[in-house]
């Protein structure tokens, strides 16, 4: 299984990122994410952040989740390597999440941006499951 | 681009059947060469535009349209005030991003000689690039004002001049902002970011005009020649984005709840009557707000610097247009005069001497359309002209429009590469992430003079000025 793979699209980045299980998929959704604007192999995972989101159903939970990164992105001015996540099914089946995730603090003469991730879109967003998990994002950047 | 007819020139009609519920049918203007850029996800967009409630006459593309998401960008749409709807897909997350063009009594000769000095004073003078925060250091009230008031704002805090309110499009004021619609998360986003120029394709260019193509026009928006201009192309930063993805949020709950059928989850909206459509709107008005005040000043930063080095120098306003917003407009409709709300998603505004949003300086002949070309190709000023009422709601395109996508650049061309055949032309360039300039690479946009000769030859807005870049701040 490749964890992701971005697709054409001319004014903005389309990626699908793929789990065996919802949180596998999340967490290579947020790496494809930050793939997107900055080479993972310079950024180290030397401070920590949580996230703890609550959404009624996947799809939300998805958006809620890369929309949070890109907000700690900007206002933590950080960049982001590791994404440990728990999910919890409710009886309601909405579903509860709680990441820790591992980077650092942006520092121009190390992080070569290619790209700037402004904001996630809704344009033919979509969660999947069959034989794995799959997520369908287009940023805006 | 199967199933689209030409029935004019530069005129394209996406049928009422290209895809199932439309509406209106699709305007695409664009010339038989610019025809083939166009890629079929843009018609699609355009067809899916036209499926939305209260959507009048057509939904359009202007002739820079490309892919994008929601409305494509370069759409343009209108809907009636009783049936029709809003929606953040058809103005986008960069809420009034958009142009402001400054002139000088500076000839290009007498400048030409210290652009590289000029260029990093404006890089160091104006914070820009990923992550830029502030000189500014504003307050939570401040920071309110700011959506609310606009430019006016900014300059009740010192920076620029009276005259700059009276050439901006709305005054630098948009009416209707609700500050309660702008999340604590937005505005921790917007606060930091108030008077920085952001990355992407948002720049600060030091430009020579170099040709007049209207000497009567040219004249009346103070243009000659061989003078040096200045334009700043940035929009509203987190703030808008934010605001934007917290009232996508709500705005797809209101779909469910007001049963509207929609192709695209991006083209989320509400009846205009709704709260969440009300709440939105006055979220959005905040956010353009912020876009002027913050166009507003770094303009008076990029004063201050010409001042350090040409004392004396004057730099004013020509004019400054927004190309991501919804306003509500009034417009001729089948012989009736309608209130509607006007998106326009990557398109100019470009009213004619007819209407009264035109500023008095401009009212004679139109006002003046800011079109910007890419980093490296020449920019133009255009003339609203009164004929744009009847074809596009007064709207014109804004850029030249991307062909080639990011990923595709990125891998095609190298930032460094790009900057040193900048060089070549004799462009300064001054980037914070170098590396980002290969996705910004003249190459990986339309020719802009191709989608500016539409926009004149459908007499929607007429050539004035054609202005080359000399140096190029960017993020």
């Amino acid at each position: 299984m490749i964890p992701f793979e971005y697709l054409e699209h001319t004014a903005d980045i389309k990626f699908r990122a793929y789990g065996k299980s919802p949180e596998e998929m999340l967490a290579n959704a947020a790496s494809a994410l930050f793939k997107a604007m900055v080479d993972p192999a310079t950024i180290k995972a030397l401070e920590a952040w949580k996230v703890e989101l609550e959404a009624p159903n996947m799809e939300q939970l998805a958006y809620d989740w890369l929309c949070e990164m890109v907000f700690l992105f900007e206002t933590e001015s950080a960049v982001f390597a590791t994404f440990a996540i728990k999910l919890q099914q409710n009886e309601s089946g909405s579903w509860s999440l709680y990441g820790e995730i591992g980077g650092e603090r942006i520092d121009l003469k190390r992080h070569a941006f290619e790209n700037e991730v402004k904001a996630i879109t809704l344009h033919e967003f979509q969660v999947k499951k069959n034989d794995m998990w799959c997520l369908q994002v287009v940023l805006d950047v | 681009m199967a199933d689209i007819n030409k029935i004019d020139d530069c005129i394209y009609e996406v049928p009422v059947g290209y895809r199932p519920g439309m509406r209106v049918p699709g305007r695409i203007f664009v010339s038989s060469a610019l025809r083939e850029m166009v890629e079929p996800g843009t018609v699609d967009q355009v067809a899916n535009v036209a499926t939305l409630p209260g959507i009048v006459k057509y939904s359009m593309a202007m002739p820079d349209a490309h892919w994008g998401y929601g409305f494509p960008i370069g759409g343009v749409a209108a809907f009636r005030e009783d049936d029709g709807i809003i929606s953040p897909g058809g103005v986008g997350f960069d809420i009034n991003c958009g142009v402001r063009m400054l002139r000088s009594d500076l000839e290009a000769q007498s400048v030409q000689p210290h652009m590289d000095t000029l260029i990093d004073a404006l890089f160091s003078a104006i914070p820009s690039g990923l992550g830029s925060t502030g000189r500014l250091h504003v307050t939570d009230r401040q920071l309110n004002e700011a959506f609310v008031a606009g430019s006016k704002w900014a300059l009740e805090e010192g920076y620029g001049f009276e005259a700059d309110l009276a050439h901006c499009e709305e005054s630098g004021r948009m009416a209707g902002a609700e500050t309660a619609q702008v999340s604590v998360k937005a505005r921790k986003r917007g606060r930091p970011q108030l008077g920085t120029l952001g990355s992407g394709n948002h720049f600060l260019e030091i430009q020579r005009v170099e040709e007049i193509f209207d000497e009567a026009v040219a004249k009346q928006f103070g243009l000659f020649r061989g003078q040096i201009t200045i334009m700043i192309h940035c929009g509203s930063r987190g703030a808008g984005h934010q605001i934007c993805t917290d009232h996508l949020d709500v705005l797809s709950k209101a779909v469910r709840k007001y049963n509207i059928d929609i192709p695209d989850k991006q083209l989320a909206c509400a009846p205009l009557s709704s709260p969440e459509a009300k709440n939105y709107f006055g979220g959005m008005v905040c956010a353009a707000n912020y876009a002027w005040a913050n166009r507003h000043i770094i303009a008076h930063w990029t004063r201050e610097v010409f001042e350090r080095y040409f004392p004396g120098s004057k730099l004013d306003l020509v004019y400054d247009v927004a190309h991501n917003v919804a306003k509500i407009e009034e417009h001729d409709v089948d012989g009736k005069r309608e209130r509607l709300y006007v998106h326009r998603k990557g398109a100019t505004r470009a009213f004619g001497p007819s209407r009264s949003e035109v500023p008095d300086a401009y009212r004679a002949v139109g006002q003046p359309v800011l079109i910007p070309g890419s980093m490296g190709t020449p920019s133009y000023v255009l003339c609203g002209n009164d004929r744009a009422l009847k074809i596009t709601f007064g709207s014109a395109c804004h850029g030249a429009g991307r062909v080639m996508s990011r990923s595709h650049a990125i891998k095609m061309f190298n930032g460094k590469n790009v900057k040193a055949a900048l060089n070549k032309e004799g462009i300064v360039v001054k980037a914070t992430s170098p590396s980002m300039l290969a996705e910004e690479a003249p190459q990986v946009y339309k020719p802009s003079g191709d989608v500016v000769d539409v926009v004149h030859n459908l007499r929607i807005a007429t050539k004035v000025a054609k202005l080359v870049p000399l140096g190029v701040s960017k993020g």
